[in-house]
């Protein structure tokens, strides 16, 4: 990993210039929008990239949580399992279909249910013990700096094509904007708490929040959506050209979203190994500590 | 009786007491949203009809900063003596405690309710023109999901730094569509514009939800070491 990542550097420097030529002179000028509805190009990857981040968060907290007790560990296990047949099974029933919204495909509705258990099994496999708690971290601090941008840059793009910097009644806006806050708020909680404790409180405030999107999307939903329906999976209409060039965009991002997780994932990580020796040298004492304690890191 | 319920009655009963003498929460909750009260009237000088779109919102600000003056202090009085620890190495089962606060803020926060609203009808000169009786069920609801979730996580900011602080951060953003669904219900039924019935069912969701989370996470807070 630690050769591959100066590849992947500037892989994602190409990527992002690739992305940005791509975005300012190929993608074609919009109908109605001209020039202005270039901005989707950081804004809509931005969004999947910060959604992603925060799914991620969800599950690494889940796991922290339940792998506290042996039993709640199995039982979730089946959960997630049961989770992915049924909602993969129930999107198929035509009774299920009329139930959502219109333009959704069913198929991309399934591969969404799909990925709840890919990803349960993949980050339990790849991020034993502490390293779960560490990867809620990154992902929550990485997924609101991707969310900033996209709080950002969407009242810029709606002030000259709707009028407005921002609708208040809005199900996409403002289920962004609260999300935003509860990761704030989690990021708080872990700069205040102390140490021992922390990981479980951040755990449970994570889940509080994964109940609560679902609920502010619903309690928006009497009101008129000015937000436009998403554009992949959603039956709306986009030029291939500009999806082409959307997809470049999210990869570039996503890369970036990579790196950056990578470098604070292993931030976090010395972090708490220099933490842990100076805890193991304080305890062993003053005497022992001229013997070789493991300060330095092992190479892998 | 089960033991959940005789030791959420016994806790509940002893801080019931503990309040009746001391009448701390309550009398600061109350200062605190007449104030809050008194300000709004001279911020806003509004007419009869501007008053019940806006009433809604006032009222339900007022009771949550209100609330979260209650809910601070929920905690204090168990961390005396070191209370709470030994809560936490009895037998007896965490959510009997999460339970009996939950609940006795609650009643704090409707007995200030009761006192308060009379004034706000007084101060904007209200008249519900939809079923006034929709706004108990609101009312109810709303007070619920304001303290289940205030009460877990006011135990969750005792573990903070400047907790007073953590609560409000915490609890809003969780409390977003609990309040959005009081307050379109309440400005629903003081209008009479259009039907709160889907506010009301929202709310008993969140409720339900809420609490469910709660009673499930208390015991891992709790003992988070």
């Amino acid at each position: 990993m630690k050769r591959l990542f100066p590849i992947l550097s500037i892989v994602t420097v190409i990527l992002l210039a690739y992305a940005l030529y791509e975005a300012l002179v190929v993608a074609p000028t919009d109908a109605l929008q001209g020039d202005v509805y270039r901005i989707i190009y950081y804004h809509v990857p931005s969004a999947w990239t910060a959604f992603l981040l925060f799914f991620i968060n969800f599950v690494a907290s889940i796991e922290y949580l339940v792998r506290a007790k042996r039993s709640t560990e199995v039982a979730a296990k089946w959960i997630v399992i049961a989770i992915g047949v049924v909602g993969v099974i129930a999107t198929f029933i035509p009774a299920v279909q009329h139930m959502l919204p219109t333009g959704m495909r069913p198929s991309a509705v399934a591969t969404t249910v799909l990925l709840i258990p890919i990803f349960y099994f993949l980050v339990g496999r790849w991020f034993p013990g502490d390293k779960l708690d560490i990867l809620a971290v990154t992902s929550a601090e990485v997924g609101v700096v991707f969310c900033t941008i996209v709080l950002v840059t969407g009242p810029l793009w709606a002030r000259p094509v709707w009028g407005i910097w921002w609708a208040p009644g809005d199900i996409r806006l403002t289920s962004t904007l609260v999300l935003w806050l509860i990761y704030v708020s989690y990021l708080v909680l872990r700069r205040f708490s102390n140490s021992a404790q922390t990981q479980m409180l951040a755990a449970a405030l994570a889940v509080f929040g994964a109940l609560d999107v679902p609920l502010v999307y619903f309690s928006i939903w009497f009101f008129r959506t000015q937000h436009p329906q998403p554009v992949i999976g959603g039956g709306g209409s986009i030029d291939p050209r500009m999806l082409h060039v959307l997809l470049i965009s999210w990869l570039a991002f996503l890369c970036f979203a990579f790196l950056v997780c990578r470098s604070r994932f292993r931030l976090e990580l010395l972090h708490r190994e220099v933490e842990q020796a100076h805890a193991m040298e304080s305890l062993v004492g003053a005497g022992a500590s001229k013997t070789s304690l493991p300060l330095s890191r092992s190479s892998k | 009786m089960n033991p959940l319920w005789s030791l959420t009655l016994a806790t509940l009963v002893k801080d019931i007491r503990l309040e009746w003498r001391s009448k701390d929460a309550l009398n600061a909750m109350l200062f605190f949203s007449l104030q809050v009260v008194v300000i709004f009237v001279f911020s806003f000088d509004p007419l009869a009809e501007e008053s019940r779109h806006i009433v809604g919102g006032l009222v339900w600000i007022a009771f949550l900063f209100a609330a979260v003056v209650a809910l601070n202090q929920t905690w204090a009085r168990e961390l005396r003596n070191q209370v709470l620890d030994a809560y936490r190495v009895s037998p007896a089962p965490a959510n009997a405690l999460f339970l009996a606060k939950a609940i006795g803020n609650f009643l704090f926060v409707v007995v200030l309710q009761a006192l308060m609203v009379p004034l706000f009808i007084v101060f904007y000169n209200l008249r519900a023109l939809g079923p006034a009786w929709q706004l108990i069920p609101i009312a109810v609801l709303g007070t619920w999901a304001l303290v289940v979730n205030g009460t877990f996580f006011a135990a969750m900011s005792l573990r903070t730094r400047s907790r007073e602080i953590m609560l409000p951060l915490l609890l809003f953003p969780i409390s977003i569509p609990a309040v959005i669904a009081m307050v379109a219900g309440t400005t629903a039924i003081l209008t009479g514009e259009n039907s709160a019935h889907f506010y009301i069912v929202l709310l008993l969701t969140y409720d339900v939800v809420f609490t469910t989370a709660c009673l499930g996470l208390f015991e891992t807070i709790l003992n988070a070491e």
